[in-house]
């Protein structure tokens, strides 16, 4: 590289930007899996999943989580896509 | 045709395809055999870690063991699939570009330490052997139900197919493989699964089918609930363990997931970080098909169970439970005398079932019901039957009258998850031994021939140990399998995790950060499941959790070492912060 301490702060940069993500995803992760599904789950079972008889906390627990958990990991991979291209360190073909 | 005959036509068709893959795709080089030549596509890489995953405990037992659990079957729900998050997210992009071929590697390298990667050799080797020995078991078990042959014929028949397409093909010949193998296994596993939410809930997709509100207003939950709350076993949405004890056991679990190096492996084989990325995503969807499937198999059989069984009389009882009965898999001890099953909470008699049979001719001995007797002492509990929980997922078929090809699908569904993680688990052994031992560790100068050569050898002999276990299971197999997650989640995890976000970890502590970790988890373990049993229950468990959830503690305790240590001690070469630094990156720096 032509200028090695420019690329090595943009890496920094880019590396923040990558944590603050994985920081928020994480949160909504554990809050859906162990909040959602286990702790908060014996309250929300006073009420059903909208529209179904599913108490609301064991819809989280057998259900709800795994698809939180899908739709998690895509969020990841297109806006780690999209930062990986802003901050030029995305993977030439 | 009959069922046997079908089973025969399927699984044989299944097999024939698996081995033509096979030959297709053999591998050449190393690089083949280790990482199918980094060129798996996502979405095909998906599949195969979805197989590799999902082994004969997700599609045979899981489903069964929810449907007795309830609510609290949640913990292996949402610990087998929460992990892939904490992979594509803190593991899998990293390692791929790390790039090299196993686990170890990556532990030896980043930390600069010969000790360290001998350590995580021993743990990767100890944890596949664990689970590869429950694969073979549950080989030689759907062969021995749906083909009326030995169990021990089963694991045979079984290792001679993994030897050939492992030995031959690597993790190249393997991943191709698993493609298939989810095919079939997913689809097998979905169709009984539809055909039971048409008969129960009036609709095709199970996962609506368990909330659907009936005619009446109500939905199968709050109908199942209303049976379990009456015959004593509390309502089935409501979680009946220590919550703290649940969200610990789910936690490890999914830590475990996340450090089980078959899985870890998988995301080498793409061919960029990009795709590492995507397919654990890809691979959490495939899974998910099957994962948010298995708890609507649960409730339709327990209601099934539930309504079609207590208080009846035994002669009238459903065909389905005598079949079941002469398997072996279903018990019951008339203690009354009155020809009615009663279903209750607790168990029916100590252990498993025990019959009795004529000594001269071997038949087994009859009640005046009709029923098989057992010999085994009463639990002096109030229940009478036995079920074993493995025959939800295989009795299903026959329960909702379902033609024999379902039957044989099923049979073939349960090979392909049972012989796909064995498959997957052979080449972590066989990796570790040939790369990391011998061209890591005792002969570095080895050719690339050679070490190929090596890799087969090591594959084929762990084929043969783990069929070996397989026929002649020890009886802690189930007790150890807490094993293998609490160690993937208090050594593996931590040391990744802490190697890839911190340029300051160095190797000292990331070795006693492992070993305090395994130390731990691994006394816990033995003192309740082996040393103490007796002991095992919640007044004595640390902070209330169970040996299944110890490995979270076991995982704080490593980092809780491990960073102090390395605080102390020399920080790593600026070779290693220039690794770390050029693993955080996707492109070429």
């Amino acid at each position: 590289m032509a200028d090695p301490q420019g690329s090595n702060t943009r890496h920094q940069a880019y590396f923040r930007a990558n944590l603050t993500l994985i920081g928020i995803l994480l949160v909504i992760w554990a809050f859906v899996a162990f909040g959602c599904g286990i702790f908060l789950a014996p309250w929300l079972n006073q009420w059903r999943l909208p529209g179904t008889g599913y108490p609301l906390g064991f819809w989280f627990a057998q259900q709800g989580a795994i698809y939180v958990f899908v739709i998690l990991i895509f969020v990841y991979v297109i806006l780690m896509n999209r930062i990986d291209r802003r901050y030029g360190v995305d993977e030439k073909d | 045709m009959t069922v046997q005959g079908w089973t025969f036509l399927i699984v044989g068709l299944s097999f024939t395809l698996y081995i033509a893959i096979a030959i297709i795709t053999r591998a050449r080089s190393t690089r083949d055999f280790y990482v199918a030549a980094k060129e798996v596509h996502p979405v095909a890489n998906g599949m195969a870690t979805a197989a590799d995953w999902m082994s004969a405990a997700s599609f045979i037992g899981m489903a069964g063991i929810i449907s007795f659990l309830g609510a609290d079957g949640a913990v292996y729900l949402m610990g087998w699939t929460g992990g892939y998050v904490l992979l594509a997210l803190l593991l899998a992009p990293y390692l791929r570009k790390f790039g090299r071929f196993t686990v170890p590697d990556f532990i030896g390298d980043r930390y600069e330490a010969r000790t360290a990667r001998l350590v995580a050799v021993v743990c990767a080797i100890f944890i596949s052997f664990t689970y590869v020995s429950g694969q073979m078991r549950g080989v030689g078990i759907v062969f021995s139900r749906f083909l009326e042959v030995d169990i021990a014929l089963g694991v045979v028949i079984g290792m001679a197919l993994v030897f050939f397409y492992a030995v031959l093909g690597g993790m190249k010949g393997i991943t191709y493989t698993q493609v298939a193998q989810y095919c079939v296994l997913i689809f097998a596993f979905l169709v009984p699964a539809i055909f039971l939410s048409l008969m129960f809930a009036d609709t095709a997709l199970p996962q609506l089918g368990l909330g659907r509100l009936g005619d009446d207003g109500q939905s199968l939950l709050q109908r199942l609930d209303g049976l379990s709350t009456e015959l004593g076993f509390g309502a089935y949405t409501e979680y009946g363990g220590s919550l703290i004890n649940i969200a610990a056991i789910t936690a490890a679990l999914m830590l475990g997931t996340a450090g089980l190096p078959h899985v870890i492996i998988r995301f080498y084989t793409v061919r960029k970080v990009r795709d590492a990325r995507s397919s654990a995503g890809w691979a959490l969807l495939f899974i998910a098909i099957l994962y948010t499937t298995a708890p609507a198999i649960a409730v339709f059989s327990r209601t099934n169970l539930l309504e079609s069984v207590p208080e009846t009389a035994y002669v009238e009882s459903p065909e389905w439970l005598k079949t079941w009965e002469d398997v072996g898999l279903i018990a019951w001890d008339d203690r009354n005398g009155d020809g009615i099953i009663t279903y209750a909470p607790g168990a029916a008699f100590a252990g498993k079932p025990i019959y009795a049979k004529d000594p001269e001719t071997n038949e087994p001995l009859r009640g005046e019901f009709g029923q098989r007797l057992i010999t085994n002492d009463s639990a002096g509990d109030h229940n009478e039957l036995y079920v074993d929980r493995d025959i939800m997922v295989l009795a299903n078929p026959e329960i909702a009258g379902l033609p024999d090809w379902v039957t044989a699908l099923v049979a073939a569904g349960g090979l392909a998850a049972a012989l796909s993680t064995a498959a997957g688990l052979l080449l972590v052994i066989s990796s570790a031994v040939s790369h990391d031992l011998l061209k890591g560790a005792i002969m570095p100068n080895i050719s690339e021939k050679r070490e190929l050569l090596a890799a087969r050898i090591a594959a084929g002999g762990a084929v043969v140990i783990a069929g070996l276990i397989g026929i002649w299971p020890p009886d802690y197999v189930a007790a150890i399998v807490a094993f293998a997650f609490g160690l993937a989640a208090s050594s593996f995890f931590p040391a990744i995790v802490m190697g890839i976000f911190s340029t300051r970890m160095n190797g000292p502590g990331a070795i006693s950060g492992m070993i305090a970790g395994i130390v731990f988890t691994t006394a816990y373990i033995i003192w309740f499941k082996f040393y103490d049993p007796s002991s095992n229950t919640p007044e004595n468990w640390w902070f209330g959790i169970s040996p299944e959830g110890i490995g979270v503690i076991g995982m704080l305790i490593n980092f809780g070492v491990a960073i102090p240590v390395a605080a102390l001690t020399r920080a790593p070469s600026p070779a290693i912060r220039t690794l770390v630094q050029d693993i955080r990156v996707p492109g070429d720096t």
